[in-house]
């Protein structure tokens, strides 16, 4: 089944799917059955990591490259001229577990381009989901992309198989859209969306009422916006994340900094790099909406458009709001404790444990994990006496984070000589 | 100076914590193995493993914290370093002497350092569950050697059952020189004699792996090398979630 003739359509297919960021792997737990292979670890589990830095959980594959869309941020658009080729179903569940015995991946994410229409596409990617979990017995995780403008039974089916549904949205704004990919609209990507999410509540009701009632994608679903490929500003970007994670429930929406693959193309910006530095910043605003309780409106709004790209968005939010600072650790509530630049989510857990102990000072602190070079200008405790944001005034504290940064710079040199924490001047 | 030494066993650890408590006498140093004879000064109490002791300080541990506490204790124990058994002492110590439980206490300096090696033993045993490659034999059943820095192979036994049911398996620890063989039925104990491995990549020799099986490490590297996005190489990252000590072991980062 498998044979030397399958290298070569792996490299094309993989190479085609890569710039699908989604490769999580979490969210479903499931024990083996008898006799079968495979269960899902509710953590996920990164099994190795490409030279890029990303994470490698699943298998991640086109069954085909032909598309007879022609969408003009996608190397697999109908105009480009390149090697085309597809995986037979069989081919790619034989490839799923052969890998998964030899605990190479966690699972298969399962993509495709669009063959004659929507609905024979997707109906394909089911086939490969169903022949995993009944032929093989396999308990592993899959991942299927829905394909936008697909029947709705369809997308109705494929959740009953996949343990998680993505549809990508790819450009953030409806107009860049219609401009970019002529044949899709906001529509046909968020229609599907409405369908997956309607149907994961529907089956989360009716798993109360009975117990063995049919998962629904239990790991829910995910979408992708591409970074820096239209002038959409950070605003725009988290806002529609914003509502996305709030009205449809997603798990987790991915931002993917663009990579100029049609450089013909001058409906296009022309990219020397990828805009890799704006697409951890905006992963950073994600996680603080979606973990610190932040609104997108605090992170980014009409007078800040854009984020931050030489400071952390906490840290600027932070210097806007000097007014809230500093706190006092040992007696503040845990939503203003997570709002602390340079405290996360687990140091937050430690102090309020540890702080029913005892009193706490900038050691304990620092040994916990926080990052005392950012926290100490937003917080007090018992002892610490140093000069907070509200001596300092957010403009100073900002040169004073950004010189930590830059140490090393003549730059940084030189503004030592004027702030008024040299012992000099003070 | 008070020298006390055990078998290197759980159980003979929470020996020692008990045989300390009823002498009112607590090591300076602890020695475990053989390790004992090679001491000049002092004299070097040999502690008995006795399984009834070990239960009565395993309970004692649980009624002062929590029982989860426990299995942290376990884990860290794990950590197999020499200064291990000194660390589990003085945290049992504050456990159990303490009348407010200690465990969520991260003012106390040995509170924090046991909770940071009981992170990097749990790291190291989700490292196992990712990085473990099998490779399969010519019987049919699949092999996997390693060399964890901690003795962490107990903790992934249940993860590897569970989800490789349907197949046999081996995993080997190549460090310490055991490992576990789940034959369809039971999980049990096994030392080799004589290892037809490499030990420098973990490989079985060729004459011990199965017909495809080369071809399935060669689509592996393949998929490996075409997942990557060149534009977006990243060697801090790579290396970072991705230590050089692992790289031996991968097929796809092998020469091969």
């Amino acid at each position: 089944m498998i044979s030397e003739s399958s290298l070569e359509k792996l490299k094309i297919l993989a190479g085609a799917a890569k710039y699908d960021v989604s490769c999580a792997s979490s969210g479903t737990k499931r024990t083996n059955t008898q006799g079968g292979i495979g269960n899902a670890a509710a953590w996920g589990i990164c099994h190795s990591f490409a030279e890029d830095g990303r994470c490698i959980s699943l298998l991640k594959l086109m069954l085909s490259n032909y598309c007879i869309y022609d969408c003009a941020y996608c190397i697999n658009r109908k105009s480009n001229d390149i090697p085309r080729t597809s995986f037979t179903p069989d081919e790619v569940a034989n490839l799923t577990i052969e890998f998964y015995r030899r605990n190479y991946i966690e699972g298969l994410f399962l993509s495709s381009g669009v063959l004659r229409n929507p609905d024979h596409t997707m109906e394909l990617l089911i086939g490969v989901a169903k022949k995993l979990r009944t032929e093989h017995k396999y308990n592993g995780y899959i991942h299927l992309k829905t394909i936008p403008g697909a029947n709705q039974l369809l997308i109705a089916e494929a959740g009953l198989w996949a343990d998680r549904l993505s549809v990508n949205i790819e450009i953030p704004s409806e107009e860049n859209l219609k401009i970019l990919a002529p044949d899709k609209d906001f529509k046909s990507v968020l229609e599907p969306m409405k369908i997956i999410s309607n149907n994961i509540l529907e089956s989360k009701e009716e798993r109360k009422q009975h117990r063995k009632a049919p998962l629904f994608s239990p790991s829910g679903q995910s979408t992708q916006l591409i970074i820096g490929a239209t002038n959409d500003t950070d605003h725009t970007i988290l806002k529609l994340s914003s509502a996305l994670y709030t009205r449809r429930d997603l798990k987790r929406v991915y931002y993917s900094g663009y990579i100029p693959v049609n450089t013909y193309d001058n409906r296009l910006p022309a990219l020397n790099t990828p805009p890799l530095r704006r697409e951890h910043r905006l992963y950073q605003a994600d996680w603080l909406m979606r973990f610190y309780g932040f609104r997108s409106s605090e992170i980014v709004n009409t007078e800040n458009p854009n984020l931050d790209l030489e400071l952390d968005p906490k840290v600027t939010w932070a210097l806007r709001n000097p007014h809230l600072f500093p706190i006092d650790i040992n007696k503040a509530d845990p939503l203003m404790l997570l709002r602390v630049p340079g405290i996360g989510t687990h140091s937050v857990q430690m102090i309020l444990m540890a702080r029913k102990h005892n009193r706490l000072n900038s050691s304990h602190l620092q040994k916990m994990g926080v990052v005392m070079k950012r926290a100490r200008y937003f917080i007090t405790c018992n002892e610490l006496r140093s000069q907070n944001i509200q001596e300092l005034k957010p403009e100073l504290v900002r040169q004073l984070l950004l010189e930590k940064k830059s140490a090393a710079s003549d730059n940084a040199i030189q503004l030592k000589l004027f702030h008024p924490m040299a012992p000099a001047l003070r | 100076m008070n020298i006390f030494s055990f078998d290197n066993t759980f159980e003979g650890l929470l020996t020692l914590v008990f045989e300390s408590y009823q002498r009112k006498q607590f090591p300076d140093e602890i020695l475990s193995g053989e390790g004992g004879q090679h001491v000049l000064f002092g004299s070097t109490l040999t502690v008995i493993t006795d399984d009834r002791k070990a239960e009565r300080v395993w309970n004692g541990i649980i009624s002062h914290s929590s029982e989860d506490n426990a299995h942290r204790i376990y884990r860290v124990f794990l950590a197999d370093l020499p200064e291990t058994p000194l660390l589990l002492l003085k945290y049992i110590r504050l456990i159990i002497d303490s009348a407010y439980n200690e465990e969520t206490n991260f003012s106390e300096p040995v509170v924090v350092e046991f909770v940071k090696l009981h992170q990097k033993v749990c790291k190291e045993a989700s490292r196992i569950n990712m990085f473990v490659r099998f490779q399969k034999t010519v019987e049919g059943s699949y092999y996997a050697s390693f060399a964890p820095m901690y003795n962490v192979l107990p903790l992934c036994i249940p993860h590897f059952r569970d989800r490789f049911a349907d197949q046999s398996w081996i995993i080997y620890d190549l460090k310490r020189n055991y490992g576990f063989l789940y034959d369809l039925k039971d999980v049990s104990r096994v030392v080799f004699e004589e290892l037809k491995v490499n030990t420098q990549n973990g490989q079985l020799h060729s004459s011990l792996l199965a017909e495809d099986e080369k071809l399935f490490q060669q689509l592996w590297k393949q998929y490996y090398k075409s997942i990557c996005i060149l534009e977006r190489k990243n060697d801090k990252v790579h290396r970072q979630f991705l230590p050089k000590r692992f790289w031996k072991y991968l097929p796809e980062k092998s020469a091969l």
